[in-house]
């Protein structure tokens, strides 16, 4: 039986220690990954220590001073603030908007809800370039949202324009990232017991009442792990608010991009794309010890 | 499960008409019989699609990506496979660390890997090349190839390899004629969902990518950038379609949700 457990599925010679051989089979991709991705980390480390002079080019010094830069120029300040005030205003509609349609999609009957649930998941696959022209072409000058408000009565049609706008940004990453707020719940329902729900009705309590004190407490860990994707990709994101805002409404993603492809200057470039990819890491890795004491707890 | 109530699937028409709109209005302009933006409400042409022909950048970008797709996704299946059998079927020291590594582009903004990716690249003077640039590709898709291909390993019943090897099989024949049609929708799966996100990828693309080995989502970024006509909603449109068309045979053999929800 060891013998047949430790079959595999390639020809081996004979003298190949056994504990050799999920290296050989994972040193591909190991090595693959460490020359691809841990030395070019490693260089932008180095890069965002370096300085920049508009003769010299990249200068090889030590020095926190990009950093310094980011952390005291009020310029950098609006940038890393506005990031996370657009990341946190997109979370909180995301919760509000993904979490009752989770609700009702996992409520459906069955060829309804296998459908809608299709249909909620496909825009993550189409570009997001082409969902963010989408949204140019309902919120821009003479789009179409202002010639509803102004057919309604409600505002002229610039009221119905918002290019440039953080609301803008917003709305166009909500529709981006609220899938994923989506799947999140969604796996968390799938995970519940009716017949709590069916006992609470049962004993008086109203729809609504039900959704808040027995449904909402049990799918938390859903809504958290969703919240947290939400937030990293937002915090992270790039085409959208570069389409939306442009110069004017700049975010993290698209000052590192300015100062890497127009001003040229990578030290500092650098320098923002590690604080905001350790940003980052701090949020996923949070939402991993969050997914781990979950499963801990489902698993008894 | 019970129905929902007129309030819930009023909330959900409004969730769909939200999901969907961005998306029928770049399909409607697509087709409209004008030089500028504007929704076919006199007229219906197909103007538009015949100019993606003429329009000789967007047709090599159209190339480039789907090269650029098929070689990342397929590179990074050849890496993913012996790297799940490894992670699924032995104990070993760094056994985490190792799921950890490959999974780990998924934390990494992808910003911040063009960013890398860009020094790294003019450093060692690879700049440009085309292979450097599907290199950058297999790093950012090789947690979806994993994921999908260690949820097949993991799914297998082993004892019908233990049964080709009792019957006399060698492990070579075994791997090829029992393992891997069975992982093998696994790998399609994997490959396919690998082959769409390197189509799409944009934000760490449009730091490599040079001038010649410009992609599709770059070369829309860059005329979206500059301007937004009538010949980017068709372009966009044709995007769609074949999304959609992929989304159905992902939705056939695999199921969407197990590929985009299941964990894996």
């Amino acid at each position: 039986m060891a013998e047949l457990a430790s079959m595999l599925p390639t020809t081996t010679p004979r003298f190949l220690p056994k504990s050799l051989i999920p290296w050989l089979l994972s040193a591909p991709g190991a090595i693959f990954f460490l020359m691809l991705l841990g030395m070019p980390l490693l260089m932008i480390l180095v890069l965002s220590f370096n300085s920049f002079d508009y003769a010299e080019g990249i200068i090889a010094t030590f020095s926190f001073a990009n950093y310094m830069e980011v952390i005291k120029d009020d310029y950098f300040h609006e940038i890393f603030f506005r990031t996370y005030a657009i990341s946190i205003a997109v979370v909180v509609l995301c919760i509000a908007i993904g979490v009752p349609e989770a609700y009702i999609l996992s409520r459906m009957r069955s060829p309804w809800r296998s459908l809608f649930l299709v249909v909620t998941l496909t825009p993550l696959l189409i570009s997001v370039v082409v969902r963010t022209l989408g949204w140019v072409l309902l919120i821009g000058g003479n789009g179409l949202l202002g010639k509803a408000l102004e057919a309604l009565g409600i505002a002229d049609a610039s009221a119905g324009n918002l290019m440039y706008t953080h609301t803008g940004i917003i709305l166009a990453l909500v529709h981006v990232l609220v899938p994923f707020m989506v799947i999140s719940v969604w796996a968390a329902l799938q995970k519940l017991d009716p017949s709590v729900e069916h006992a609470a009705l049962s004993l008086g309590a109203s729809h609504p009442t039900v959704f808040r004190r027995v449904v909402v407490p049990q799918i938390m860990p859903g809504m958290l792990s969703g919240s947290l994707i939400v937030f990293a990709l937002a915090a992270s994101a790039f085409a959208t608010p570069a389409i939306l805002g442009g110069r004017r409404l700049k975010v993290a993603a698209t000052a590192a991009y300015d100062e890497y492809l127009n001003t040229m200057n990578w030290p500092l470039g650098a320098a923002i794309a590690v604080i905001l990819l350790v940003a980052n890491v701090v949020v996923v890795m949070s939402y991993n010890r969050m997914m781990e004491r979950r499963f801990r707890r489902t698993l008894g | 499960m019970q129905n929902n109530g007129k309030l819930a699937l009023c909330f959900h028409t409004l969730f769909v008409i939200f999901l969907m709109a961005p998306l029928v209005v770049v399909m409607l302009v697509a087709f409209t019989p004008h030089g500028y933006i504007s929704y076919p409400t006199d007229g219906f042409s197909l103007r538009w699609f015949r100019a993606i022909l003429e329009n000789r950048s967007f047709i090599q970008a159209f190339w480039n990506s789907l090269y650029l797709g098929i070689g990342a996704a397929s590179v990074s299946a050849v890496l993913a496979v012996p790297a799940a059998l490894a992670i699924a079927r032995y104990q070993f020291r760094g056994r985490e660390a190792l799921v950890s590594l490959f999974l780990s582009p998924l934390m990494i903004p992808h910003v911040v890997l063009g960013v890398a990716f860009l020094s790294f690249f003019s450093r060692i003077g690879v700049y440009g090349s085309f292979y450097a640039l599907v290199a950058a590709h297999v790093i950012i898709i090789m947690p979806y190839t994993m994921r999908l291909v260690m949820a097949s390993v993991f799914g297998m019943d082993r004892r019908v390899e233990q049964a080709a090897l009792s019957l006399g099989a060698s492990q070579w024949t075994v791997f090829r004629r029992v393992t891997m049609p069975i992982i093998l929708p696994g790998i399609a799966g994997g490959w396919i969902l690998a082959f769409t996100t390197s189509f799409d990828e944009l934000s760490m693309t449009i730091f490599v990518a040079s001038p010649s080995t410009t992609t599709l989502p770059v070369q829309m970024y860059n005329h979206i950038a500059h301007t937004i006509d009538p010949l980017i909603t068709s372009v966009s449109t044709v995007l769609i379609v074949l999304t959609a068309l992929l989304v159905l045979i992902l939705d056939r053999i695999y199921g969407l949700d197990k590929v985009l929800i299941g964990k894996g």
